[in-house]
């Protein structure tokens, strides 16, 4: 069965000033999947994601060129709605970034910035679709009044992922996702991330090669600025194509 | 360079399995002197030694076992492993072959042969070349020798049928050797049985070195 491509880049550069921090990058990331980017620190795996939603517009010196296709459309043209597509396309961070407010209104926010806001029925309506997809409603149904910063980093940042979940987003981009949280809790938010791909397209960038292992559906390996190598993440992980992956993956450099 | 501890690891490894295949080649070796001259001390001794060769498989395997947990490999490592695993299986497997020469030379004890060993001898010979011969090409990664051993089992097979056919006449003959003619037939079975451990050995190295799983030589029994 043919998986539909979700995010397609043609001849993706980005350049940071003079530094060319994406080479033509050519990728198709399959939709209703996990894919997972790796590689060493600084090869430009943040950077691409963060194409993903434009959020190198927000960098001083980034210069992109090239095209990336998301639903049809080139998101890189000047038209694009940019709050249209982050709500689309949403991300969470290293650090769960909850605001100062309480777990009510963090995910109201959002819902308020893209004015979906409606009755009080409708807003606790999806404010519990959120939590229970991220299975924090039967924890949290009671202390919706407390302060998201009194939660635990785990709690936290499923809390993220439901403030994303909430807008209805196409695409989650999750950058290193758990890399502020203990093992346990790294396993629980993969498994969520399993649970997830079921209705959303997933792309994670992780520095955590086992990780990436058990996650993704799918891994590309990048390489200075270049994507090495893209495959199904069985076959990346048992017999990669190329051996500047295999070296990687294996831990002989990086 | 990284991971020196663990390739020293996997060294260690590919020098146990290099010791194993000394081990089963050894084995095979004296159960066909003990066969050619019914030797049923040296026959008792092959018995007693298969069990060095039971306990090193399981050394083996637990080496593997405890890499795959704490060293997480991957890729072209974690195949060598998967095909160590595999490899010493088959290894353990050709001693009880030899083993099992052994107990057919003690069965038969001291009545003589029913005629000189002539083809068992030969077939015993290319199962113990094709063996050096594979752990050799294990260890330099040589899927091209690997097939090539594979196809050296269909000599084997040949030289099977014929002992059977010989042996099948001795019987119409004089039912009288009956039973004797069938420990001989047992014995070239086990040594058929050794060339198809050998293949499935080259199988491993072929995954190993390519990552493609197949049946490279398919036996006639």
């Amino acid at each position: 069965m043919e998986i539909e491509t979700t995010i397609e880049t043609k001849n993706l550069n980005l350049y940071y000033g003079d530094f060319r921090a994406l080479n033509d990058v050519n990728i198709k990331i399959p939709g209703r999947n996990v894919t997972a980017i790796i590689g060493p620190s600084g090869c430009g795996k943040s950077t691409l994601l963060r194409c993903f939603n434009r959020m190198n517009d927000l960098t001083e010196n980034a210069k992109v060129q090239g095209k990336i296709i998301i639903e049809g459309n080139n998101i890189l043209e000047l038209e694009t709605d940019l709050i249209f597509l982050r709500k689309k396309v949403g991300m969470v961070f290293q650090r769960p970034n909850v605001f100062d407010l309480s777990i009510y209104n963090n995910l109201k926010f959002g819902l308020r910035i893209h004015r979906m806001l409606s009755d009080k029925d409708h807003i606790m309506q999806a404010i519990q679709s959120g939590l229970e997809q991220v299975n924090l409603w039967q924890e949290l149904k009671d202390k919706l009044r407390k302060n998201a910063r009194s939660l635990t980093l785990e709690q936290q940042q499923r809390l993220c992922i439901a403030r994303v979940i909430i807008l209805k987003p196409d695409i989650i981009l999750l950058d290193e996702p758990c890399s502020a949280l203990d093992p346990i809790a790294t396993l629980r938010i993969e498994e969520l991330l399993r649970i997830l791909r079921q209705q959303y397209t997933l792309v994670i960038v992780t520095h955590n090669m086992q990780q990436a292992a058990r996650v993704s559906d799918y891994t590309g390996f990048m390489y200075l600025g270049q994507l090495i190598e893209f495959g199904e993440t069985n076959q990346i992980f048992t017999n990669p194509g190329e051996k500047l992956t295999e070296n990687y993956i294996s831990g002989y450099f990086g | 360079m990284t991971r020196e501890i663990f390739k020293k690891h996997i060294q260690t490894l590919e020098k146990e399995v290099t010791e194993m295949g000394e081990m089963v080649v050894t084995a095979i070796n004296r159960s066909i002197e003990a066969l050619k001259v019914l030797d049923s001390e040296a026959a008792e001794k092959i018995i007693a030694d298969d069990v060095k060769i039971n306990k090193k498989r399981w050394d083996i395997e637990e080496k593997c076992i405890n890499l795959i947990a704490t060293q997480q490999p991957v890729a072209s490592d974690l195949r060598e492993i998967i095909a160590v695993l595999s490899i010493a299986t088959d290894l353990e497997r050709m001693g009880d072959h030899a083993e099992g020469i052994g107990k057919i030379v003690i069965l038969h004890g001291k009545e003589p042969l029913i005629k000189p060993l002539v083809d068992i001898p030969q077939m015993a010979d290319i199962c113990v070349d094709m063996l050096k011969r594979s752990i050799d090409a294990f260890l330099k990664r040589d899927a091209a020798a690997a097939t090539a051993i594979c196809a050296e089992d269909d000599k084997v097979d040949l030289l099977h049928e014929q002992v059977y056919r010989v042996l099948l006449s001795y019987m119409i003959e004089n039912p009288r050797v009956i039973t004797y003619a069938t420990y001989l037939i047992w014995a070239a079975h086990n040594l058929e049985r050794i060339a198809d451990r050998v293949t499935n050995i080259c199988e491993r190295i072929v995954f190993l070195t390519t990552g493609s799983m197949h049946e490279i030589n398919v036996s006639r029994y």
